[in-house]
């Protein structure tokens, strides 16, 4: 099959590929941009592990096609650091030992950092909720939640 | 000293920027290949015609493999060659791989799989106990037995006699990244394989078997795997073997990771059972005798099941002294996945045994179950729990023994309990539960307490051993290599403390570096919980050898003692001479000293005969408690973890932080095994929960509302390294005081003994409270 073009933003860069009409926007950035922090951990928009942001809005890039990219803003855990400037909640993951294996972390600071935009004020139900479609096997959550919560804390006190 | 120190997980900048590599992240050259394997339809029967070609024709194909390609071993078991690669013609399970296919992108070989056309002369399949049993369908000849005492004659003769079977379903490891391998053919028949394993030499060893070559000619690096938690101590080899085959065949570079479903079809998982007691106990409560008969599911190749089951009988008796016990153990041979190696190993299975007994005893004997639990403690070693004094074990202490005559020599349960229900105000809320229950009809709660012993060792003796290999390089800076591998546990950050203590240094000085079996040879699995006890012991003797030459030619330099040579914030001291760390590393390495030392530990003390079901299997004792409160909906038997209360002995902690994140997440995981964890296989031996849409894993919504974890103050009796314990399994099993909570709320909802099965799912719950509304 004929491949497409596709012209998108991805963290504030122009990028270009091509690829097959089928394929997801988790493999194009994967395979074809080397961006391999979104993971396929289930591959059906079940655990998370693939959120990316779409136009701002959270997804899960094994859903998405590469070439729905076309003419969007695609944002991914390598574009939260500003630099070598870490985003308050990367911080924040590694002062409360949020992570274990890690490989959840790229999916779960994708979500917290939508919410957080779009609610800087989460009660820790929100919090617990919001996180739900992100699966993680090794802390059991706990320091996800408190590290959050924390964040958020710090991020409207510094405005 | 970095020791006991609370840092942060040794790659967690790197996790956090997304940057940290996990094989399928490895950049790989261009030409790669992708594997996808074929799996079989049905559950049993001989393959009697494969028609392939369409698969061959596929858009992306290179190759196509079955077991006749496979130029030398098509096998891939760990235990006894009865695993092959690519079905030999027998078909075993459903998802069993049956050829493989190599193509130039990883979906154009799991499209092209699906072309093929397979044909089967399909038999009868064995899919549960009952059809086991009557087959005789088993692995060892019969049922292994371990036995203290006479069981029987003293159940015969207790005032109150309890019994009863439940089912204890297995579990899916859910590692959020599945499988994967990547082999790199190199010169002259060498191969380099990148594999997200637990065990890089068993990878080594099945490759090399598989490729005809020695082990030497195979080099196997695992930088990191993205959760283990047992699920890749054998489950990885299949991958592996298959990448270097195909990467030997084609000279390419070859990759493998299993989509989500194909990894929860083909690979084992936890072993369920079903278990049946029948218990004496006082009129005071105390147990007098347990007999327990075990029914392991062990699926179609033995691959750990052994050591598996043993390590259920060996926790049988959990933290209580049985004055008699007898357990019977079949490893029944069933056709589905084979049921492998999970964080703890059988233990929570045979711990879960034990609970269930004295749960139903207090039930019944009208005693609080903690009460009930505190009068069947073994004792507390003579002269507290006070590390580094000669132990003196009293003729009283000699009878505090295990049902398979090990000493319990450090047992810790008593001031922990009582800490523990302190410190969640077990007494008060237990009240308000009750007060609660009286008053609402609907939502019930229910509070409950369990506590763990797990024991500590392989229990294959010769694999408590460890090797280590430690570079000081003329500036100071340190390369760190040992046999451990880093799932998430955090293994690596605290074996690098030692080495940064061993020297003195700030940790930044030390490369944590990737297992590699070119570094350290004959590696035992990271497994057993063991992964910084053998490890951290085979650092800090090779620390330490390095640290005494650098010492000894220090000393001659200047005429001093070597015992006055002082390693510390980074320098060394010798008299009133001092040197940084990389001076005194360049003044060695300009002294002709060696600079690199291998390091190698084996644990002490243990010795144990698995058939006689006697000895000495574990160097020590880990020990956790924990209280957890829930809410229960008795329309629905939907429900809530309210509270986790939980006190957890990691001994003298190498590093808080990640001990207290192995006990919150061991909790979450075992809680999740219990309550809403269900595998379920239809009539045809299908895995119907083969995704997370249908496999409830414990998600952030699930965690507790209250949930207070805290480390026991204590210390290792035995002398392990910087005294601390290990923490991976033990915690899983606080996890069992979650379905004891919801068997409390059941209990309130009429007069009789709820006996949940497990997992009690919503649905299990919901059973339970119309039994006991119906006066079942």
């Amino acid at each position: 099959m004929s491949k497409i073009h596709v012209s998108t933003t991805v963290n504030g860069d122009a990028v270009e590929y091509l690829c097959d009409p089928r394929e997801t926007l988790l493999d194009c950035l994967r395979d074809k941009l080397s961006l391999t922090g979104a993971k396929e951990g289930c591959g059906t928009g079940d655990c998370g592990a693939c959120s990316v942001t779409l136009d701002g809005r959270l997804v899960c890039s094994c859903l998405v096609l590469g070439v729905e990219a076309e003419g969007k803003e695609i944002g991914t855990v390598e574009g939260i650091a500003e630099g070598d400037v870490l985003h308050p909640l990367q911080q924040k993951f590694i002062d409360y030992a949020a992570l274990q294996c890690g490989i959840c972390t790229p999916g779960i600071l994708v979500a917290a950092k939508a919410l957080l935009e779009q609610n800087p004020d989460p009660t820790e139900e929100e919090v617990r909720f919001w996180l739900a479609g992100n699966l993680c096997r090794c802390t059991g959550y706990d320091k996800i939640i408190r590290a959050v919560m924390d964040t958020a804390k710090d991020m409207r006190e510094a405005v | 000293m970095s020791v006991a120190k609370p840092l942060p997980h040794d790659a967690a900048p790197l996790h956090v920027a997304g940057t940290a590599r996990y094989v399928d992240d490895i950049p790989t050259p261009r030409d790669t290949l992708h594997l996808a394997f074929g799996l079989s339809t049905i559950a049993k029967g001989r393959i009697t015609a494969m028609d392939l070609d369409a698969v061959r024709q596929a858009p992306g194909v290179v190759l196509v493999m079955t077991a006749d390609d496979l130029p030398f071993a098509n096998d891939v078991s760990p235990s006894i060659h009865d695993e092959p690669l690519l079905s030999d013609g027998t078909v075993n399970y459903v998802g069993q791989p049956i050829f493989a296919v190599v193509a130039t992108s990883h979906l154009a070989a799991r499209k092209a799989v699906r072309r093929a056309r397979i044909d089967y002369a399909e038999e009868p399949a064995i899919l549960t106990i009952e059809q086991a049993l009557a087959a005789n369908s088993r692995f060892e000849d019969g049922p292994r037995i371990y036995e203290k005492g006479d069981a029987e004659a003293a159940i015969a003769g207790a005032a109150h006699v309890i019994e009863g079977t439940f089912e204890l379903g297995g579990q899916e490891h859910f590692y959020l990244e599945g499988q994967a391998a990547l082999a790199l053919p190199g010169e002259g028949g060498d191969m380099l394989v990148h594999s997200s394993t637990q065990h890089p030499t068993e990878i080594q060893h099945k490759v090399a078997e598989a490729l005809g070559v020695p082990m030497h000619a195979v080099r196997v690096e695992t930088r990191r795997m993205g959760g283990g938690f047992g699920g890749k101590e054998s489950q990885g080899n299949a991958l592996a073997v298959a990448c270097a085959v195909a990467a030997r065949a084609t000279g390419r570079a070859c990759k493998m990771r299993y989509d989500r479903d194909d990894d929860m079809v083909i690979t084992g998982k936890r072993h369920a059972f079903r278990i049946a007691y029948r218990a004496g106990f006082d009129t005071e409560g105390r147990i007098l005798g347990v007999s327990f008969l075990h029914h392991a599911i062990c699926g179609w190749a033995q691959d750990l099941s052994l050591p598996v089951a043993d390590r259920a009988m060996l926790h049988a008796d959990n933290a209580y002294l049985l004055p008699n016990a007898r357990i019977e153990s079949h490893r029944l041979k069933t056709n589905t996945q084979s049921a492998t190696a999970y964080r703890g190993f059988g233990g929570p299975q045979g711990m879960v045994g034990i609970e269930r007994v004295m749960d139903h005893a207090a039930h019944v004997l009208g005693i609080d179950p903690v009460e009930l639990r505190q009068r069947n403690y073994y004792a507390a070693p003579a002269g507290g729990s006070a590390p580094h004094t000669p132990r003196s074990i009293s003729s009283e202490m000699k009878e505090n023994t295990t049902p398979y005559g090990q000493v319990v020599e450090d047992f810790e349960l008593h001031g922990m309990t009582e800490a523990l229900l302190a410190s969640s105000d077990y007494a008060t809320r237990k009240a308000a539960v009750a007060a609660w229950n009286a008053a609402n009809p609907i939502v019930k709660r229910g509070i409950a307490f369990s506590p763990v012993k797990f024991g500590i060792s392989f229990t294959l003796t010769h694999l408590n051993q460890a090797g280590a290999l430690v570079h000081v390089y003329q500036d100071g800076s340190v390369h760190l290599n040992h046999g451990g591998t880093e799932m998430g546990q955090g293994l690596f950050q605290k074996v690098a403390q030692v080495a940064a203590s061993r020297f003195g240094i700030p940790l930044e000085m030390v490369k944590i570096t990737a297992t590699d079996t070119a570094k350290v040879p004959n590696t035992s699995a990271t497994a057993a919980s063991s992964g910084s006890d053998l490890n951290g012991m085979a650092v800090k003797a090779a620390c330490d050898t390095i640290r005494d030459r650098m010492a000894a030619s220090l000393a001659e330099r200047h005429q001093a003692e070597v015992a006055s040579v002082r390693f510390g914030n980074g320098q060394v001291e010798v008299g009133e001479a001092r040197y940084s760390f990389a001076e005194a590393a360049a003044l060695a390495y300009q002294g002709r000293i060696s600079l690199s030392a291998t390091g190698f530990y084996k644990t002490p003390k243990i010795e144990w005969d698995r058939i006689q079901g006697r000895g000495r299997p574990f160097y020590y004792f880990a020990y956790g408690a924990s209280v957890t409160e829930v809410a229960v909906d008795t329309l629905t038997g939907e429900y809530r973890i309210l509270r986790a209360d939980i006190l957890h002995d990691a001994g003298a902690s190498l590093n808080p932080d990640l001990d207290i994140g192995q006990v919150e997440g061991g909790y979450v995981q075992g809680a999740g095994w219990l309550t809403t964890e269900e595998l379920v296989w239809d009539d045809h031996g299908r895995l119907r929960t083969h995704a997370p849409s249908t496999y409830k894993i414990p998600a952030c919504s699930d965690r507790p509302e209250v949930f207070n974890v805290a480390l026991w103050d204590g210390q290792n009796r035995e002398d392990t390294i910087y005294r601390s314990k290990a923490v991976g399994e033990p915690p899983f099993m606080l996890g069992i005081s979650a379905w004891l909570a919801l068997s409390d709320a059941v209990a309130s909802c009429g007069d009789a003994y709820p006996a949940l099965n497990a997992p009690a799912t919503a649905e299990e719950v919901w059973k339970g409270i119309r039994r006991l509304g119906d006066g079942i």
